[in-house]
């Protein structure tokens, strides 16, 4: 406030106006420069290029130094095992649906970490991918479900069919896929038996052939295959049908026909040729062969098939 | 000549430079205002329909990009009087037209509105060796046209031919081919002062700019604001601009004269600003506000205040009417157009077939303008308005552009002049590979 006021008019001072360019021209080093900017590469160059260099600059003069490195990698690795070992991705238990106690074992021996653990060191395509190799398990839904459960729900393979091979006794499925091996055939005498190189290949067929082959069901031993291309049903007594390589199951259906109405296996026959479905051929067996022979004066043969040399009367 | 060939055809050649990189400018430098057109010549010539732009006179191949305009400084009568004044207005201008168009402009192409233009009609004549006209008969009857002593430090501007003649057949455009005896060519040559020119080359060169041609105001205005039948049938432009008048006579869609009268709209301001005793920028809006030519009776009741800030309070509350406004304009106006009278007089208008004025410029926009041009000049008289051009804003469209604008359809789509032929088989230099093509070429 001043101490004497000025009450004369037209003398208040009025407050200079924002400061008027007297020039509108631009001078000629901004027109320059202005002209400079509007040349593309400068653009880009001033806009992206000097930015990011400076960022790398920056960025690579920080990391130089190997404590910073060491530093900074540790930060990464501390922040991130604190997110992953969080309580809400702890896996507390595994259940097991569908397995039965062995496998349910080996399944539980599998999992690569003890429980509890983080879900992140679960591993679940590579733990599925570990458990499918088990022969027994057909299928596995592994999840972790919350509340920290690790869930597999497993679907095992049925064994359907025995095959006895040079190794042992293997059970395997209908789709001829292993599922264990047993030590005797005693273990599943239920199972119907399969042997020969190349029979878990045609397990399908096989299982065909047990279903056509009931009425002598009791009777049968076994299939084996021959040459990894047919198959031969053995009876007991030793007899056998050899089926042919095409249509064993309508040929096998023939014989049983001709056993119902003849009692064909009921007689003294070592082998029902049937390889040749228009031609179908008997083999006796040696106590027909002699009563044959005998019957018409031949001489008789031995066990083997040779020609017993002839009793000489007295 | 042939060294102004060699600066025209460069010239040329920028242009064309210009073209290939589809941005050029337009520079237009008056005395009042200086206008910067950006036009983009995109390649393909696609047209686009947009509010009312027709594809009527070649204009269909640019577009304006990017306009400004500004307050001229330095100039006198279309001419650069003071060069750092001239260049930091062409700088202003051309950083806001280049702001707008967010392209850098590196060629432009200028027009010269004073420089004393005198015009000249050449005639030529040649026997045809042949019987039959070749490139090179061409070029050697414009060689042929002899030129008078234009003076001393004068520089061709323009040099068109406007019609050719094979024998007792006139009114050719392209003589080329045609059978006969005789080819005669009627040659247009505009010049100005050379120095003049090379203020504005100077100028422009300061800018950091490359000038892709050069036309003459007068002759870029009535390319714009001239129908095609008017320039067809005989017509006369008349540019009224700040510092000078300029006239140019059109037939055959060729200039076949142009003059310059050096009293323009400044003039009127200053005969205001002493008539009324106000400060010209008062004379200035006194004159685009409430000017005119033609008082009425009301006029004098139309009262308008042209106070001051001298703190007297007399000479503060003064006014005039309007009636003296248009009392200080109307003879000078009158004087203006007398002189156009006297050019147009001289240029032989009265023989013209079709004797049609159009008024352009800014000056054109007095009221009443039309009715005293039809006094004096003739009776067909009517007010121009430049040509539309794709892009360009409204306020851009008033006649005080149609320089500007007749630039922009110069730039596109420039007349033949004599340097825009064949060049003569002896004017190339001695041992130019094209003077052997040339040789082979007419011997074999």
């Amino acid at each position: 406030m001043p101490i004497v006021i000025d009450h004369r008019p037209g003398k208040q001072v009025t407050p200079p106006g924002p400061r008027q360019k007297r020039d509108p021209a631009p001078s000629r080093l901004k027109y320059r420069l202005e002209r400079m900017w509007l040349k593309p590469l400068y653009r880009r160059v001033l806009r992206v290029g000097v930015p990011a260099f400076l960022l790398a600059l920056v960025g690579g003069l920080w990391l130089a130094d190997e404590d910073r490195r060491a530093m900074l990698t540790d930060n990464v690795t501390s922040v991130v095992t604190k997110v992953q070992s969080r309580d809400e991705f702890q896996v507390r238990v595994m259940t097991i649906e569908g397995a039965s106690p062995v496998v349910d074992r080996a399944l539980r021996a599998m999992l690569p970490v003890d429980l509890p653990a983080s879900s992140f060191d679960i591993d679940l395509a590579a733990l599925r991918l570990q458990v499918m190799q088990l022969d027994a398990i057909e299928t596995i839904d592994l999840r972790v479900k919350p509340g920290g459960v690790l869930s597999a729900v497993v679907k095992e393979r049925d064994p359907a069919i025995l095959w006895r091979h040079a190794r042992g006794i293997d059970m395997l499925d209908a789709g001829g896929h292993r599922v264990a091996s047993v030590t005797s055939r005693e273990v599943r005498p239920e199972l119907p038996m399969i042997s020969g190189e190349g029979a878990d290949l045609a397990t399908v067929e096989a299982l065909a052939l047990f279903d056509a082959a009931g009425p002598i069901l009791p009777r049968v031993r076994g299939l084996v295959r021959r040459g990894e291309r047919r198959w031969d049903l053995v009876l007991d007594h030793g007899q056998r049908i050899l089926l042919p390589e095409t249509g064993a199951v309508i040929a096998l259906e023939a014989a049983i026909a001709l056993d119902r109405a003849e009692d064909m296996l009921g007689r003294d026959i070592v082998t029902v040729d049937l390889r040749d479905p228009q031609r179908p051929v008997l083999r006796l067996g040696i106590d027909a062969r002699n009563t044959v022979r005998t019957a018409r004066g031949l001489p008789l043969l031995a066990p083997d098939g040779t020609v017993l040399p002839e009793e000489t009367e007295g | 000549m042939a060294d102004l060939y060699q600066t025209q055809r460069a010239m040329r050649n920028m242009r064309g430079a210009a073209l290939q990189r589809g941005v050029i400018g337009i520079l237009d430098i008056g005395t009042s205002k200086i206008a910067c057109l950006v036009l983009r010549f995109d390649g393909t010539g696609t047209f686009r329909e947009t509010d009312g732009v027709g594809p009527m006179a070649g204009q269909v191949n640019f577009r304006v990009i990017g306009a400004a305009s500004t307050r001229s400084r330095g100039m006198r009568r279309g001419e650069i009087e003071t060069m750092a004044e001239t260049e930091r207005a062409i700088r202003t201008v051309v950083a806001a037209a280049q702001k707008v168009a967010g392209v850098r402009v590196d060629h432009v192409i200028a027009c010269l509105s004073g420089g004393r233009p005198s015009s000249y009609g050449l005639a030529g004549e040649i026997t045809l060796a042949s019987g039959k006209v070749g490139d090179q008969d061409v070029a050697q009857a414009l060689a042929a046209c002899d030129p008078p002593d234009f003076g001393r430090g004068r520089e061709v501007l323009h040099a068109q031919p406007v019609n050719f003649a094979v024998d007792n057949r006139s009114n050719l455009a392209d003589p080329r081919d045609h059978l006969g005896n005789k080819l005669f060519c009627d040659m247009h040559v505009l010049t100005v002062d050379g120095d003049v020119i090379g203020n504005l080359v100077q100028c422009i060169r300061r800018c950091d700019l490359e000038l892709a041609g050069i036309a003459s105001a007068p002759y870029a205005s009535a390319r714009a604001s001239l129908v095609e039948d008017e320039q067809e049938l005989g017509s006369a432009c008349i540019d009224f601009g700040g510092g000078g008048t300029g006239v140019s006579i059109f037939i055959k869609k060729h200039m076949i004269f142009s003059d310059h009268v050096p009293i323009g709209g400044n003039l009127i301001t200053q005969d205001i600003a002493q008539g009324l005793r106000v400060n010209l920028p008062l004379a200035e809006r006194l004159k685009t506000l409430n000017g005119g030519v033609e008082a009425t009776g009301r006029d004098d009741r139309d009262m308008i205040d042209v106070g001051g800030e001298t703190g007297d309070w007399e000479a503060d509350r003064r006014q005039v009417s309007r009636a003296d406004v248009i009392g200080v304009m109307r003879p000078r106006v009158e004087e203006i157009l007398e002189h156009v009278r006297e050019v147009l007089d001289a240029a032989g208008f009265d023989c013209m077939p079709s004797q049609q004025i159009v008024l352009t410029g800014g000056g054109s926009q007095i009221p009443g303008l039309d009715g005293l041009a039809t006094r004096i000049l003739g009776p067909n008289v009517r007010c121009g308005r430049p040509l539309r051009i794709d892009g360009l804003a409204h306020q851009l469209t008033d006649p005080s552009f149609s320089s500007a604008v007749g630039l922009a359809l110069f730039a596109a789509h420039p007349q033949d002049e004599w340097w825009d032929f064949e060049m003569l088989a002896d004017r190339y230099p001695a041992r130019s590979l094209r003077r052997a093509y040339r040789w082979f070429k007419n011997n074999w």
